[in-house]
């Protein structure tokens, strides 16, 4: 805490050159700090650059013996290909679906659960409830998966028992379509809700004491001084937060997805980034999957800088 | 807080729903947890009929034993051991020199090294590409696919850089400077002993993600003997339930004997998610301070 606080206060000293002192002289003396950068210079020329070339053989039909340049040119034959197929519309609607509806429910779940912590008095409760809800940020995703098919399955199911228990019908949430997306959604808040809560949290711990005072004195109640002073307060963080969010929308994190996917939910669990992983590697078509990531990242970029955009022109608080 | 001020009914009433609130968070997050630890010492009948579930019942270790016994088991252990320490020290080695030299104001070329290493946040080659570049560098199926695509995040270079710009002080590297010191001692004797916080919060997480990864480790390796302990896991606890799904006709000594197989497999299951997890579980609450502090860090816009 006391660290961050001097972060904020010293913010960024201004450099002062000797005016005598050369470009090049400064490139020689500090030779050393390209050393230093070097590493993570040739990983990213290598391990992000590197793909970005291969991403032409989306333009071409890629023959693995002929290698990337010797392979012929298609054009947007394989972007075609896709646009008309069957299962273009589906693909893009999972894919939005499954983003708003974890942006609607997994994006206010931090900001009131932070608010709630705010209002806890310090102590041993608080701890243990922070404690405990950060823990399952912790949890792999596989474990994660094999938690929810466990609980959810429908011999021996905790959560399962727990539905008949308060005598509803369970429906078999593994393979019906229609309770996947829900299934995904709830599992994220449940793992991430309580450690999103933290970057709120230091929000919070910045606002002054005396607004807090002075509002009391004027006679304003505990919610309504959460209301009009911790909320707004919160409001550059979640703006913040909220354009990243919506430059993913087509991002959905395909980990889980592809653990948690059967044939029998296909339906409704089949995103871009899942069918990219099995056009492209499962079946080998190289060149179509490339196609279709690409498409999926130009969108990305496209929608991120398009929200900041927007953003930016209605409030101060944009990425750039 | 401040006291001596009172507290209307209305006051009372939120705080108290804010409390249940907060409980009702922790009790849902806590639940699960419990009974999994619950029945993986529980006789899988007890389990099965819901009989259990809050407290141990019928307790067996048989669930471990037969963990414990499996040797896929160990040598994913092994092998994510290995994966973490030297996925953990790459990442390290590539992400603190690099965070520091673009800390530096007087580093020319320090706006072309960021963005540069910006744009990957917003564009990448995507799977294929990277995964034929994998392949051609003749990486597939061995430790450097698993450590070296992912030798660094960008995310994380932020951070640490703006760790250096803020915490250590600038008058100070100045001076060591004027003493005549190079900038490998500056980096080595005075920066890093300086950076401990740091240092920790970038080895956790990148050693959390070590641990749990499984995403490259499927699409690269395709030896068993190799498999990192979450793709054991991902065969134990998600294929095998999606094999026991199928079926057809079956009479009733078979479904009976399958019945006990079930039992016994979601027993193993709760054991594996324990065996798995204990070891980050096991160190987080002691070292909350520094990830929290590395979210914190991260929050400050650089």
């Amino acid at each position: 805490m006391q660290d961050t606080d001097a972060v904020i206060a010293r913010g960024t000293s201004s450099e002062t050159v000797p005016p005598n002192r050369s470009l090049w002289k400064k490139i020689v003396r500090n030779w050393e700090l390209y050393l230093f950068v070097a590493p993570a210079f040739l990983y990213f020329l290598i391990f992000s650059y590197g793909p970005m070339y291969g991403i032409q053989i989306a333009f071409k039909n890629y023959i693995p013996t002929k290698g990337i340049l010797g392979s012929p040119w298609v054009g947007f034959d394989h972007f075609v290909r896709f646009f008309h197929s069957y299962y273009f519309w589906d693909l893009i609607w999972n894919t939005l679906s499954i983003s708003l509806y974890e942006l609607a429910v997994g994006f206010p779940i931090p900001i009131i659960l932070a608010l709630a912590f705010n209002e806890v008095r310090t102590g041993f409760f608080k701890k243990l409830a922070q404690t405990v809800t950060y823990a399952p940020h912790f949890i792999s995703v596989v474990v994660m998966a094999g938690m929810i098919i466990t609980f959810l399955s429908p011999s021996t199911g905790m959560i399962v028992r727990l539905i008949e228990g308060l005598g509803f019908g369970s429906p078999d949430f593994l393979t019906d379509p229609r309770w996947f997306k829900t299934m995904y959604v709830l599992s994220g808040v449940w793992q991430s809700a309580g450690w999103g809560t933290i970057i709120y949290l230091a929000a919070l711990s910045g606002v002054d004491p005396g607004l807090h005072e002075a509002a009391i004195i004027d006679g304003a109640s505990r919610f309504q001084r959460v209301r009009h002073i911790n909320v707004p307060t919160l409001l550059p963080t979640m703006t913040i937060l909220l354009i990243l969010n919506m430059g993913s929308l087509f991002g959905v994190g395909f980990e889980k997805i592809l653990l948690l996917q059967n044939p029998l939910n296909m339906d409704s669990s089949d995103v871009i980034s899942t069918f990219v992983y099995r056009s492209g590697l499962v079946d080998a078509q190289y060149s179509f999957s490339t196609a279709i990531g690409l498409f999926n990242s130009v969108v990305n970029a496209a929608l991120l800088v398009l929200v900041n955009q927007i953003v930016r022109r209605t409030s101060e608080n944009s990425l750039w | 807080m401040l006291t001596g001020v009172k507290e209307t009914g209305r006051d009372k009433l939120f705080l108290i729903c804010n409390y249940l609130y907060v409980f009702a968070a922790f009790l849902i997050v806590f639940y699960p947890v419990v009974y999994i630890v619950s029945a993986s010492v529980s006789d899988p009948k007890y389990v099965a009929s819901g009989e259990m579930w809050l407290w141990p019942k019928g307790i067996t270790f048989d669930g471990y034993q037969r963990v414990l016994e499996n040797s896929n088991i160990w040598i994913g252990y092994w092998n994510t051991i290995v994966y973490t320490v030297l996925g953990t020290a790459i990442n390290l080695a590539v992400t603190l020199p690099a965070a520091y030299a673009l800390s530096r104001k007087d580093f020319v070329g320090r706006h072309f090294f960021t963005g540069m290493f910006m744009v990957t946040m917003f564009f990448g080659g995507g799977l294929v590409p990277t995964y034929l570049l994998v392949k051609q560098l003749h990486m597939v199926n061995t430790v450097w696919a698993i450590v070296l695509p992912s030798a660094a995040s960008i995310w994380n270079i932020i951070v640490s850089r703006t760790f250096f710009q803020s915490s250590i002080p600038r008058e100070l590297q100045e001076a060591a400077q004027i003493d005549g010191a190079t900038n490998m001692k500056l980096f080595v004797r005075i920066i890093l002993p300086l950076s401990m916080p740091i240092i920790a919060v970038m080895a956790l997480f990148y050693g959390v993600g070590n641990w749990n990864s499984y995403f490259s480790a499927l699409i690269y390796l395709n030896d068993n003997a190799k498999y990192p302990l979450q793709l054991v896991l991902r065969q134990i606890l998600v294929l095998q339930e999606m094999s026991a799904q199928g079926g057809g006709v079956i009479d009733s000594s078979t479904a009976t004997a399958m019945n006990t197989k079930a039992e016994i497999a979601a027993l193993v299951k709760y054991a594996v998610i324990i065996v798995a997890t204990v070891p980050v579980i096991a160190v987080y609450p002691f070292l909350q301070r520094y990830f929290v502090q590395g979210v914190m860090i991260g929050s400050i816009k650089g």
